[in-house]
């Protein structure tokens, strides 16, 4: 390794993540469909020539994706071996979950960066499109058993074969989508930012030559594994275990186990899923790039300071079985891997609560709720709502949990209100803070939220992908549990709960019938009688917890004027703690 | 009744209220400083105005950039707010667009201007598409605006969802809270933003409501003080697009001088450069905590739809678009655990501030690495507040946290902070410009506020622009922009149709009307205006996208019509969409999402060359000494001069120091400046 100027390093670093960042705006702004363009569900980076690492990803793009960019560029690497034809202006397309990572929503597009004939780099775009095919609109199908139900399985292909696009492919993807405008503008997308990155990357190795930057580039990944093995350095030593669990898979109702054991020595760490449960028949599966992308994104929620790069995974082993729900392989559905992954973060927080308790948060909401309603208009052209849906995030050392944010995996927003309902025949009747959803302690969970909506076509199908029906997000120091999901709709004899709780598939909504969906809030962060009685007055004040919880959960007492009697109160808690 | 002859320009600041004082009849201007009265900026802002002109009523026109509003926003204190909004809606304001504030770590939270026991429903509905589902009942809307007065509410924000798509509802519920409301704190979403998105047009009438108490109590109190001191002209406002307006437009619309002052700096800028032949600038204001800079292109500002403000307060209107990074003369610099060397975006602010300060941070800072290279003048601090810089301590921490790790000395380490700095800057202004398709070499560099003229000049080889400028008096750029700004009106209304069937005339109609408004309310301000321009944007995309582009309308209105027909339309967004993408879509439908209006009223500029030094001077007079300065790995003897002194076309090559009350300007060794016919400095590449 030559000795680089720490200076002109730091200037590269900077310079190589905005050419990431600007990948990612392009696509935002261009493309078609909101998962894109407002949730931001895409991400976009720098790979390595030969082992498809990552070098620099954006820093806007979804979180998740910078675990998981790499395995897909593996596997255009490895695809390339077996042929042997890349060459300068080629790109690949795919959407292979088992090899890249992820679900089918997400198509990759790889294109090898060239510099003077020599393979420099990749550059990749991974974007959720709309709709790929499959059983369900929007591809949430919480009643798949095999991938080939979720939507079109497309492998490592060339799109562009020495910059001449393969019309025939285009067709191939528009023929099996149900939105295939949409899958045009967001390919065309993810096209555009390509283009953009090939260009800034040729301006800056003109600028600083291309053996200063692949230097510049090795030694970024030296840095942030000897980063995150300081941050290791810094737990102290032992083993910490935590486990948790999934409502179902969707067919069966049963609970599926995340189990991780947590083994920390010096600056290593290793992570072992043994305890988990087997693959299950449904698609909360995932492979185990996506496993590992996950456990990732947690650790960067706690020590913030890591950079997207693959040196910091160095100092962390992983431990999946061959035949683990978090290590599947084809045609095992993965569709719903947002649920699984999220119940992995989940437990990642719960263990460095253990290890490193100044700097855990308790559970977020824990689920993403892709929701989906589709049907006909009169004129007979076909619509397709789909969105995710927000929660609370955990109580922390700092303070309260936020109230309705997004989910960890991501930095989506929703779509307004109003852009669905010019958008599609709905009328939403509720859009609301979800009372006492948040979990108690001495920092409460953020709430959840409560989202009903009314039907204005005629008929519509219902499809509801969710988690934490069962099993609500914990909390953290003696934190206390939030509120589970809670779906209620509306048929001809009344209101009903899906068998699967928080999952369910083609539920026959009609006109003036309405769907009611509760998230959960975030767990809470230490003992409720270290909560401040002037926030418990607050929080009485604003609604965000009933008097009824107050006196039950936070064991207060409440004159008639509403006010938190502290007298009573202390009396109150020694009659209970003896 | 005397002759109102004074044109002045008034910034208040946070530490200075920065005049700019135009004699129309003498031709002669000057500038003033003054210390701020952060407790009631009224009384600073009269005894600035004093300090230039002894009879108030020879005052023709008083033009302020205020912060009022920025800092009630910024540090929450605003008026007690009350919401009346549809039943089932009344935490819009505070669920946001389910976002977080930072992207990595889930500790953040939020607290809405308007608390949840301040926001109340209503039964009324509106559908998408106007229809009225539910009529508004003002009986249930007194009894919800009664209540919030119960609840200490001082204003009033009515925010109906959809009421972008038909105002009826909010419009009967306006009046029915008029009946029992005490003052005119009264904002309907439909007024205030007629546009699509309910939290964006919500937020933005809150926080509308949430200033109105203090911005109006502030303008009002201002305007009886002058008017008690004899002033009998017009007092007008910077809005955050760059335009002015009325006083009374800026008590009902405070929130449109959220970014008041930076945005007339912007202006100023603009006007300026566009004197001295440089046309496109790319203006960098540095400061304790941050940078900010901002785009010209053409003459013209570029501005951006909608800020926040702070996580989670969105304000939707037009604004100067000021991008800001964490780098500031404050921010700190450090050795992360992987070794690599980081600036900001930590900072020490201005208390306790840099090491040099001596006021008690031993971490270094930007400024910190300026003084030990010896581009600060340690013997005479910029604002007056510290009688000496304490250079040794500076250098000491300079060396324990950053030259140790990476085994360099004091000096080579600052040399590295500031590189990193420079980098950090030069990744804004990329940001802005190359990044958007503008071409550097196009580019001038203009530093306004105290710091940015030390690294302007690394700046613009870093990123490859042309030359840098630096206007005659850097520290009261923001009071010479109130001076040259025009009047500005925008409007804004949802349209949500396409290219192909939208009612071709009744768009002709909204333009019409728009324009005709925009122009009566210049009409009725009294001001003095050379002319009148309207600018007609739409927000277009192909059907399905949900982000638009703004495409202007090359049409103006003649006879009544604007004469706009559906050709012009597809034209102007194709052109548009394929600068901005590259390539246009085939067989997709083009969607129309709103119309904006611009109406724009030039005021009368004055002669830049007023401001020009003095003849007389020279070179060699202006010389004050010399001083070691670090550049490049190694020591320079830099000439200093009095800036001010320094004749026309005099020629400065580097290394050079160039000191002035309020800025220090480091020319680099390989660099030259020239003061050319207005007394700016141009900054060039020696040949």
């Amino acid at each position: 390794m030559p000795d680089i100027d720490p200076v002109t390093l730091a200037v590269l670093k900077g310079r190589l993540e905005q050419i990431a960042d600007e990948m990612d705006a392009t696509l935002f702004r261009s493309a078609f469909n909101p998962i894109i363009a407002e949730a931001h569900d895409a991400s976009h980076g720098l790979y390595h020539r030969d082992t498809g690492a990552t070098l620099v990803q954006g820093k806007s793009g979804l979180p998740i994706f910078v675990g998981v960019m790499a395995f897909a560029v593996r596997a255009v690497i490895n695809k390339a071996a077996k042929d042997g034809d890349m060459e300068d202006g080629d790109v690949y397309i795919f959407n292979d979950p088992y090899e890249g990572g992820t679900h089918l929503s997400d198509f990759k597009l790889v294109r090898p960066f060239y510099r003077n004939g020599e393979l420099f780099c990749y550059l990749a775009s991974v974007g959720h499109w709309h709709d790929v095919g499959g059983n369900v609109p929007g591809n949430y199908n919480p009643s798949a058993t095999e991938s080939f139900q979720e939507g079109m399985h497309i492998p490592p292909v060339k799109l562009f074969r020495k910059g001449v696009l393969n019309q025939d492919i285009v067709d191939i993807l528009q023929t099996n989508s149900r939105l295939p405008g949409s899958l045009y503008g967001d390919l065309n997308g993810q096209v555009n930012a390509l283009d953009l990155g090939s260009n800034r990357l040729s301006q800056l190795l003109d600028e600083y030559g291309a053996k200063l930057v692949e230097d510049c580039v090795e030694e970024l990944t030296v840095r942030a594994e000897k980063l995150m093995r300081s941050n290791i350095e810094s737990i102290p030593d032992g083993q910490y275990s935590y486990e948790d669990f999934l409502d179902n898979d969707g067919i069966v109702d049963e609970p599926l186990k995340i189990a991780l054991d947590v083994t920390i020595r010096g600056d290593e760490m290793t992570l072992d899923f043994s305890r988990t449960s087997p693959a299950c028949a449904g698609p909360v599966n995932i492979s185990e790039s996506t496993t590992v992308a996950s456990c990732y994104v947690a650790l960067k929620h706690v020590f913030t300071d890591v950079p997207a790069n693959a040196g910091v995974l160095g100092p962390i082993k992983f431990i999946i079985p061959d035949g683990s729900l978090l290590k599947v392989k084809a045609p095992k559905p993965v569709g719903g891997y947002t649920e699984t992954i999220l119940r992995v973060i989940d437990v990642m927080f719960s263990v460095m609560a253990q290890a490193a308790p100044e700097r855990t948060n308790a559970h977020a909401y824990g689920t993403i709720n892709a929701l989906s309603l589709a049907g006909h208009r009169q004129d007979g052209r076909r619509w397709v709502m789909f969105s995710f849906f927000g929660g609370g995030h955990g109580g922390n050392p700092k303070g309260d949990g936020l109230n309705h944010g997004n989910a960890p995996i991501s930095t989506a927003t929703i779509p307004p209100v109003e852009i669905l309902e010019a958008a599609y025949p709905v009328m939403f009747t509720k859009w609301a803070l979800r009372q006492d959803s948040g979990g108690a302690g001495k920092h409460r969970g953020g709430l959840g939220a409560q989202y009903e909506l009314e039907l204005l076509e005629k008929n519509a199908d219902v499809f509801l992908f969710g988690e934490r029906g069962k099993y609500c997000p914990k909390g953290v120091f003696e934190g206390g549990e939030a509120l589970p999901t809670v779906f209620t709709y509306e048929q001809d004899d009344g209101k009903h709960h899906p068998a699967m709780v928080s999952k369910m598939v083609n539920m026959k909504l009609k006109q003036g019938q309405k769907i009611l969906l509760e998230t959960p809030g975030g767990g809470g962060y230490g003992r409720i009688e270290e909560r401040k009685l002037s926030s418990i007055q607050r929080d009485l004040d604003l609604g965000y917890i009933s008097p009824d919880a107050a006196e039950k959960t936070y064991r207060v007492a409440i004159d008639a004027n509403g006010k938190v009697d502290a007298d009573k109160t202390a009396t109150l808690r020694q009659e209970a703690a003896q | 009744m005397s002759a109102r002859n004074f044109v002045i320009g008034v910034d208040v600041g946070g530490t200075f209220t920065d005049l700019f004082f135009l004699d129309e009849k003498s031709g002669r201007a000057f500038t003033r400083k003054t210390p701020s009265t952060p407790s009631n900026q009224a009384v600073g802002f009269l005894e600035g105005i004093s300090s230039g002109v002894d009879d108030l009523s020879t005052i023709a026109t008083v033009i302020h950039g205020t912060t009022v509003g920025t800092n009630a926003l910024l540090e929450r204190k605003g008026a007690k707010a009350g919401v009346i909004t549809t039943k089932g809606f009344r935490d819009v304001l505070e669920m946001r667009r389910r976002d977080r504030p930072e992207t990595w770590g889930l500790w953040g939270s939020f607290d809405p201007v308007v608390a949840r026991d301040r926001r109340v429903e209503v039964s009324e509905r509106t559908l998408a598409d106007g229809q009225i589902h539910t009529k508004v009942d003002p009986e249930e809307v007194k009894q919800a605006a009664k209540l919030l007065l119960e609840r200490g509410a001082e204003s009033i924000c009515i925010f109906f969802i959809n009421a972008y798509a038909n105002a009826e509802n909010e419009q009967v519920a306006l009046a029915a809270v008029k009946d029992v409301w005490p003052n005119d704190y009264i904002n309907a979403s439909s007024d205030i933003l007629p546009e699509i998105r309910e939290f964006e047009r919500a937020s933005t009438t809150a926080l509308n409501a949430y200033l109105q108490p203090p911005v109006g109590k502030y303008l009002k109190n201002l305007d009886n003080s002058l008017s008690d001191g004899g002033f009998a002209g017009q007092l007008l406002i910077v809005q955050s697009n760059g335009g002015v307006m009325t006083v009374d437009t800026a008590q009902k619309l405070p929130v449109r001088t959220a970014l008041s002052g930076p945005a007339a700096g912007v202006i100023a800028g603009a006007y300026i450069a566009e004197n001295a032949g440089f046309p496109n600038i790319i203006t960098c204001d540095m400061g304790g905590t941050s940078f900010d800079v901002s785009l010209v292109a053409g003459g013209e500002a570029a501005l951006a739809a909608q800020t926040s403000i702070d996580f989670g307060m969105v304000v939707r209107t037009p604004m100067i678009e000021i991008t800001t990074i964490g780098a500031g003369g404050g921010s700190i610099a450090s050795i992360d655990a992987g070794g690599m060397l980081q600036v900001g975006p930590e900072s020490a602010g201005s208390d306790p501030g840099p090491v040099c300060y001596g006021l008690g941070n031993t971490r270094p800072t930007v400024t910190d690495a300026n003084v030990v290279l010896g581009r600060i003048n340690a013997d005479r601090p910029i604002g007056g507040k510290l009688a000496r810089l304490d250079v040794a301590a500076a250098e000491a921490a300079l060396e324990e946290h950053i030259g140790k790790p990476l085994g360099l000395s004091a000096v080579q380490a600052a040399e590295a902070v500031i590189r990193v700095a420079n980098s950090r800057m030069a990744g804004a202004i990329r940001l802005v410009s190359i990044e958007r398709g503008f071409d550097p070499e196009q580019f001038v560099a203009m530093p306004f506020g105290g710091g940015g003229s030390l690294h302007t000049g690394a700046l613009i080889k870093e990123v490859g622009l042309a030359n840098a400028l630096v206007p005659r008096y850097p520290g009261v750029t923001s009071a010479l922009g109130c001076v040259i700004a025009d009047m500005r009106h925008d409007f804004v209304h949802t349209l949500n149709d396409m290219v192909d069937s939208i009612d071709i005339s009744s768009l002709d109609d909204e333009m019409v009307r728009t324009d005709t408004e925009g122009r009566r309310l210049l009409d009725e301000s009294g001001v003095t205006l050379d002319e009148l321009t309207t600018v007609f944007e739409l927000d277009m995309s192909y059907l399905g996208q949900t982000h638009t582009v703004p495409v202007a309308i090359p049409v103006t209105v003649s006879n009544k019509t604007t004469g706009v027909t559906r050709e012009i339309l597809r034209q102007a967004f194709e052109a548009q969409y394929e600068k901005t993408y590259g390539r246009l879509l085939s067989g997709i439908g083009i969607r129309i999402l709103n119309l904006r209006t611009s109406v724009i009223g030039k005021r009368p500029k004055f002669d830049l060359s007023l401001l020009a030094p003095d003849d007389g001077g020279s070179i060699e007079a202006s010389r004050t000494g010399e001083r070691n300065v670090f550049v490049d790995g190694e020591w320079h003897k830099a000439a200093i001069f009095d800036r001010l002194s320094l004749p026309i076309d005099a020629e400065i090559p580097g290394p050079a120091l160039l000191e002035q009350p309020d800025t220090t300007i480091f020319i680099d060794p390989d660099l030259y400046g020239k003061v050319d016919r207005f007394g700016n400095i141009v900054i060039s590449r020696k040949a």
